[in-house]
């Protein structure tokens, strides 16, 4: 089944030069193991693919079932040379949060992981 | 020292342009023993330099000055301390003007200014560039040398060390320049703790509590996306305090009957707010390990924080290079309901080829449908037809006069484009000289603090 990355987690962003950096937080402690074993690095490079320029990296934190993704070559330039809206990267959060993912209807039950409501 | 002491650091201003009100009501709202302000963002410094060539006693927040006569009685009657990177590029003019308002108020004896300085490496850069400071961009590799001929400043990011000795020479107000945000919350706690500087610790630990409040309000239920429908009476809220205790520990609170919210998620987004590798926060008195911070619910808008661990500093520190880097501007008009994306559509085509039949090229040329995906790009999901559309189109050239004939072709669209557009009151897009960002690094033993104290 598909389960909306916004349903199971909040998340904050901000730059830093020409880089966004995207704080994904697990909602409930127990969702964090399954938000970080489903935002691989490869998945969040594929969900920015023709947004940003650069790589991506990525850091665990455990200690507040948080996530931090780096988005390099995400904002024009960064800073006052970009021509973006969005230049200092602080709605990267919720771009990141429109992440659909496909969970087998055994373990979302598990987890009680709320069901994205039908297209 | 008891252990049970508690040293309380209130935040009140999380960047040049947050709420005036905030500052007073730290000071009124409940117990504080010192009231943190930051004022300095990555571009302000250039902001500043460019103040202080048009007026040599310029090149300072002047909005801490109002700060400082909305918080006056509290410091020289109460004993609140008061510290601020207000400073800019011209800390001892801030200095002089805080003493102004004391003494306007009848105060003079009662406020001691310590002053930190040291950080301008301005005047020096020639001499550093020529001994071997090459002062290299931290991403793209680049020597500065590539920009010598446009820079307009140029400073060290300062720690906590000379704020300390403003501190324990008497200071009751403390104002530097480029120093870090985060210095401004961890120095009064080594202050008041005697914390040593090899003590990684608890300097990190400080450094955390630092990292939490320097945004004022953006851990106390401001821009918090958890919960946000049900975060109380955001037009009074709380901005943040540090309660912290000798052994490393704090609680983030705010005063009583304010609005906003406290909690483990509210701390959390501003933990992770502009972080970068989250082991190795990088600052001149420590390297904070943000993996070891353990958040706990500790009652009603508290949360209390612990377990954080930091390690040795290296032997850098990092410079904010300010240069002028062109020209842009930004031109917007707005499109009505039916059709509205694709009118918005054409009138871009059609501004392009007029753009292009004259021949100009730009280092960057965007376009953005606000309202559609200015947000999220090509990650938007588009559900029905926007009732309207605002046409955004920025240009970025070396050239200003490229840029000043592009600003002429957005208004005639008006009357010889597509239909339904509105918005162009504000007249023809100003043209914005770039001033742009060069960080750096340089070795430590090159920049020397100094501190005064005046009265």
């Amino acid at each position: 089944m598909k389960v909306n990355l916004v349903d199971i987690a909040h998340a904050r962003s901000g730059d830093k030069g020409d880089t966004a950096n995207v704080g994904v937080i697990a909602l409930k402690p127990e969702w964090y193991p399954f938000i970080a074993e489903q935002l691989t690095l490869d998945r969040v490079r594929q969900h920015f693919h023709g947004v940003i320029t650069g790589d991506v990296e990525r850091f665990e934190l455990p200690n507040l079932q948080a996530l931090n993704f780096l988005l390099h070559g995400a904002l024009d330039g960064g800073g006052t040379l970009s021509l973006k809206m969005d230049a200092q990267g602080k709605v990267f959060s919720t771009a990141m949060l429109r992440m659909v993912l496909d969970v087998p209807e055994d373990r979302a039950a598990v987890l009680g992981l709320p069901a994205a409501p039908a297209a | 020292m008891s252990p049970e002491r508690i040293v309380r650091v209130a935040s009140g201003q999380g960047f040049w342009g947050d709420w005036l009100d905030a500052p007073r009501r730290q000071v009124e709202g409940g117990p504080v023993d010192y009231l943190m302000l930051d004022y300095l963002a990555e571009v302000t410094m250039s902001i500043l330099q460019k103040q202080k060539e048009r007026d040599p006693a310029m090149g300072y927040a002047r909005d801490f000055i109002g700060a400082m006569e909305s918080v006056l009685t509290a410091v020289t009657d109460r004993g609140v301390k008061v510290i601020a990177n207000a400073g800019g590029v011209n800390p001892v003019s801030c200095a002089h003007a805080v003493l102004e308002v004391a003494k306007a108020h009848g105060a003079q004896g009662k406020v001691k200014v310590g002053v930190v300085t040291g950080d301008d490496l301005l005047p020096r850069l020639d001499e550093l560039l020529a001994s071997g400071h090459a002062l290299t961009h931290m991403e793209t590799g680049e020597p500065l040398s590539t920009v010598r001929d446009r820079v307009l400043s140029a400073n060290a990011y300062i720690g906590s060390t000379p704020i300390v000795e403003a501190l324990a020479r008497g200071a009751n107000v403390v104002v530097t320049g480029r120093s870090t945000d985060t210095a401004l919350t961890m120095a009064p706690l080594r202050h008041e703790f005697g914390w040593a500087a090899d003590d990684w610790d608890k300097l990190a630990a400080g450094i955390i509590a630092g990292h939490i409040i320097e945004c004022g309000a953006q851990c106390s239920g401001g821009n918090c996306l958890y919960d946000w429908r049900n975060i109380p009476d955001l037009a009074n809220i709380g901005y943040p305090i540090v309660e912290a205790k000798a052994d490393g520990t704090f609680t983030i609170v705010k005063h009583h009957n304010t609005g906003g919210r406290i909690n483990v998620q509210s701390v959390t987004e501003q933990c992770v707010y502009e972080m970068g590798d989250p082991h190795s926060y990088i600052t001149p008195d420590v390297v904070a390990d943000f993996s070891t911070i353990h958040l706990a619910a500790d009652g009603d808008n508290r949360v209390k924080v612990f377990g954080i661990k930091g390690r040795e500093a290296t032997d850098k520190l990092k410079v904010s290079v300010a240069y002028r880097a062109g020209y842009k501007a930004v031109g917007t008009l707005v499109y009505a309901w039916p059709d509205a994306l694709e009118k918005a559509q054409l009138a871009d085509r059609v501004l392009r080829e007029r753009l292009d039949n004259m021949g100009l090229t730009f280092d960057s040329l965007l376009t953005e449908f606000v309202g559609v995906s200015s947000a999220h790009g090509p990650l938007t999901v588009r559900t029905g037809e926007a009732p309207e559309v605002q046409l955004r189109v920025g240009v970025r050239s070396p050239d200003r006069k490229t840029v000043e004939r592009f600003t002429r072709e957005i208004a005639p669209l008006v009357l010889n484009g597509p239909p339904s557009v509105t918005g162009f009151a504000g007249g023809r897009p100003k043209v914005e000289e770039i001033v742009a960002y060069w960080p750096a690094l340089v070795d430590k033993t090159v920049v020397e603090t100094r501190v005064e104290v005046l009265s």
